[in-house]
């Protein structure tokens, strides 16, 4: 795809009127789905989506996608399930609570609400731990059924099905959210002082990754593993993590350098190729290797910033949002 | 275009209720949210069940405050509100404004500096004012015991002395004299169960730039200050017969130039000034004019936290004179005067 002969793919983007703030875009089981600040989840091909009603008169706040499933929380505390096909289905319910963070992987669910965190394994258990400081952040470790959980002044690694305490991996701010690399190795969070900070799991060693002007709110690992894309910059930043000391003392790669900030990231399934997405509207593709730029949909102004972006399972189709309610399919020729 | 991005140019008003425990700030709230004004708050609150309106949109708020590690030893900011903020946000056109209603032991220094720190936070919402409910009959025995109450009104844009109907006309005017003795700035409403105007709390756009001197003509002039009342008198003025007070821990300087300063000595000064004095410094502002620039130059700040711009220019046959004021702990008053007196061009 990379070599298609054209630097503009606008033409092969089939618009779609969401009507909320796209908070998060995913495809289940192919369709194509937007989780909205409206509390509604649309899935299906542009034209014809079923509207879905999540969460009746409240907002998705939070939302993860295993690939089968779309997990959202929302501010009238449910955390529900939804599929390609059927009804959204009441996963739990924590009353006159905001849901902040969502993950999911493998049938496993993990939501929290302020301090309390609780995971959820594919049998239906749920597990709860209250955490030092409010989280923000989620995530479901590759192997194994462990979650890391990014709060104040640290990450916490809890193992739900294990009666020892979370292992802290303690470093100074707030963390918000977390992502780790897919095979298990480094741990990355972004924070509040407008930096990544990361970990080696193996000795717990600290990587800082600072110098962006903004707060990242967006990081995407490459296919290989060996990348993170990350937005908060006018340049996508790409750490290196191929290495067994990841990022440490190398320079980050950028790409898709713009006079607007980038809000969104993802990374291309298959080939070396990341989306981006800016907050004047704008997306496009950029190949790692040479910075090679496809444009996928223009700034426009008024049409406020790019909020969601993600791949199929191919690769073939990219579904992007917008925080205006905008959003649109690009299906890539051939 | 959808309704969600026609609102997205204007930012949110956040107004901060402060008050110690038991002055009546839920009474406020209350009061707020039942006024027949047509308008939608999300209110973000700390305790749930004590606001006796129904409202879809009353936030839980954990009221985590946080330091950023960024080097500045006084930056702390509210995370809570970082992350309520984030959700409400998505939810814009819902609701026309924003109604914060902190514990009674908070130090209201947090809240502000969220809205300097958080760059998220301020492309979206506008810190309103810094609203106090104080009550008449405890407040002077609690500025003596409470460093958080003292705060609370050093800090202040707009001081609602609450349950006057519970003490006399004498001690009334005595809590008056204490409260001016530390803010003599923040506008001063007497109320019994909180009974003022509306527009007297909200949308008061006490930290807007702009709006610095026309929201508040009586700058700097504290005893044309209040008008529900006769005027009484922080400085000199002792012939109304009102008792002057010097609170022992908090002060309130300011200082005048009739005329000029230079931007090369003013500019590091005043940083310098806030970098060093910032954790005593509660709130600054100034309105200044520069040599050889036609704008007058505007800055408000939150310990060390600055915030400042050129603004209108000067009118034809206005003063240029300069003027800053500090509330806070402290300080040293010779020396600031000393300072800024250093700064004439």
């Amino acid at each position: 795809m990379a070599d298609a002969p054209t630097t503009s793919l606008t033409d092969n983007v089939a618009p779609i009127e969401a009507g909320a703030h796209v908070v998060t875009a995913a495809f289940l089981d192919g369709a194509p789905t937007l989780a909205l600040a409206d509390g509604a989840i649309l899935v299906g091909a542009p034209g014809a989506q079923r509207r879905l009603e999540a969460h009746p008169g409240g907002a998705v706040l939070a939302a993860a996608c295993d690939g089968a499933r779309l997990i959202t929380g929302g501010d009238d505390g449910r955390i529900v399930a939804t599929q390609a096909t059927g009804e959204p289905e009441l996963i739990a319910e924590e009353k006159s609570r905001w849901i902040d963070a969502v993950a999911a992987r493998a049938g496993a669910i993990a939501w929290s609400a302020g301090k309390t965190a609780r995971a959820r394994d594919s049998a239906g258990v749920v597990k709860s731990w209250t955490a030092p400081t409010t989280v923000r952040g989620l995530c479901l470790l590759p192997k194994g059924y462990r979650l890391a959980l990014a709060h104040y002044n640290g990450v916490s690694l809890w193992f739900p099905n294990a009666a020892a305490e979370p292992t802290l991996l303690e470093w100074k701010g707030s963390h918000l959210d977390a992502t780790c690399s897919p095979d298990g190795r480094f741990l990355v969070t972004s924070m509040q002082e407008n930096a990544l900070h990361g970990w080696r799991l193996a000795d717990s060693r600290n990587m800082r990754m600072t110098g962006y002007p903004g707060k990242t709110r967006s990081m995407s690992w490459s296919h290989d593993g060996y990348w993170l894309a990350t937005s908060g910059a006018d340049a996508c930043v790409i750490w290196p993590f191929k290495d067994k000391d990841g990022p440490m003392g190398k320079p980050p790669r950028e790409c898709g350098v713009r006079a607007s900030r980038i809000t969104q990231v993802a990374c291309h399934p298959r080939a070396l190729v990341v989306a981006i997405g800016y907050s004047d509207g704008l997306a496009l593709l950029c190949r790692l290797g040479d910075g090679a730029e496809i444009l996928v949909r223009r700034e426009a102004p008024g049409e406020g910033a790019i909020s969601a972006l993600a791949w199929d399972e191919r690769g073939a189709r990219l579904l992007i949002g917008l925080d205006s309610g905008r959003a649109g399919l690009l299906t890539l020729p051939g | 275009m959808t309704a969600t991005t026609a609102a997205a140019s204007e930012k949110i008003p956040v107004t901060v209720l402060t008050g110690y425990l038991g002055a009546g700030k839920t009474t406020l709230l209350n009061r707020i949210l039942s006024e027949p004004h047509g308008k939608r708050y999300a209110v973000i609150v700390n305790e749930f069940g004590e606001i006796g309106i129904d409202n879809e949109l009353v936030v839980g708020a954990d009221e985590e405050v946080f330091e950023m590690n960024n080097g500045c030893i006084c930056c702390t900011v509210r995370g809570d509100l970082i992350r309520i903020m984030e959700g409400l946000v998505k939810r814009k056109g819902k609701f026309d404004a924003i109604i914060l209603e902190t514990t009674g032991l908070a130090d209201p220094a947090p809240v502000a500096q969220t809205f300097f720190v958080d760059e998220d936070v301020q492309n979206n919402a506008r810190l309103d004012a810094v609203v106090t409910v104080a009550d008449a009959k405890w407040l002077s025995a609690r500025l003596r015991d409470a460093p958080e109450a003292k705060n609370q009104i050093a800090f202040a844009d707009v001081i609602i002395l609450n349950k006057t109907d519970l003490v006399s006309t004498a001690e009334l005017r005595e809590v008056e004299a204490r409260i001016r003795a530390i803010n003599p700035y923040a506008r001063l409403h007497p109320a019994q169960k909180c009974n003022v105007e509306i527009s007297e709390v909200l949308e008061r756009r006490a930290f807007d730039l702009d709006r610095i001197l026309e929201i508040e003509p009586e700058f700097l002039e504290p005893e044309d200050h209040d008008h529900d009342h006769n005027g009484h008198d922080h400085h000199h003025d002792h012939d109304h017969g009102l008792k002057h007070y010097h609170d022992e821990d908090m002060q309130s300087i300011s200082a005048r130039i009739e005329g000029e300063l230079d931007p090369n000595k003013f500019m590091p000064w005043i940083n310098q000034l806030t970098q060093s004095q910032g954790p005593n410094i509660l709130r600054c502002k100034g309105i200044v004019a520069l040599k050889d620039d036609p704008k007058r130059f505007v800055f408000q700040g939150v310990h060390m936290m600055l915030d400042g711009e050129p603004q209108r220019d000067w009118k034809p046959g206005e003063k240029r004179e300069s003027k800053v004021v500090f509330i806070g702990r402290d300080l040293d008053e010779a020396e600031i005067r000393k300072g800024f007196l250093a700064c004439v061009a």
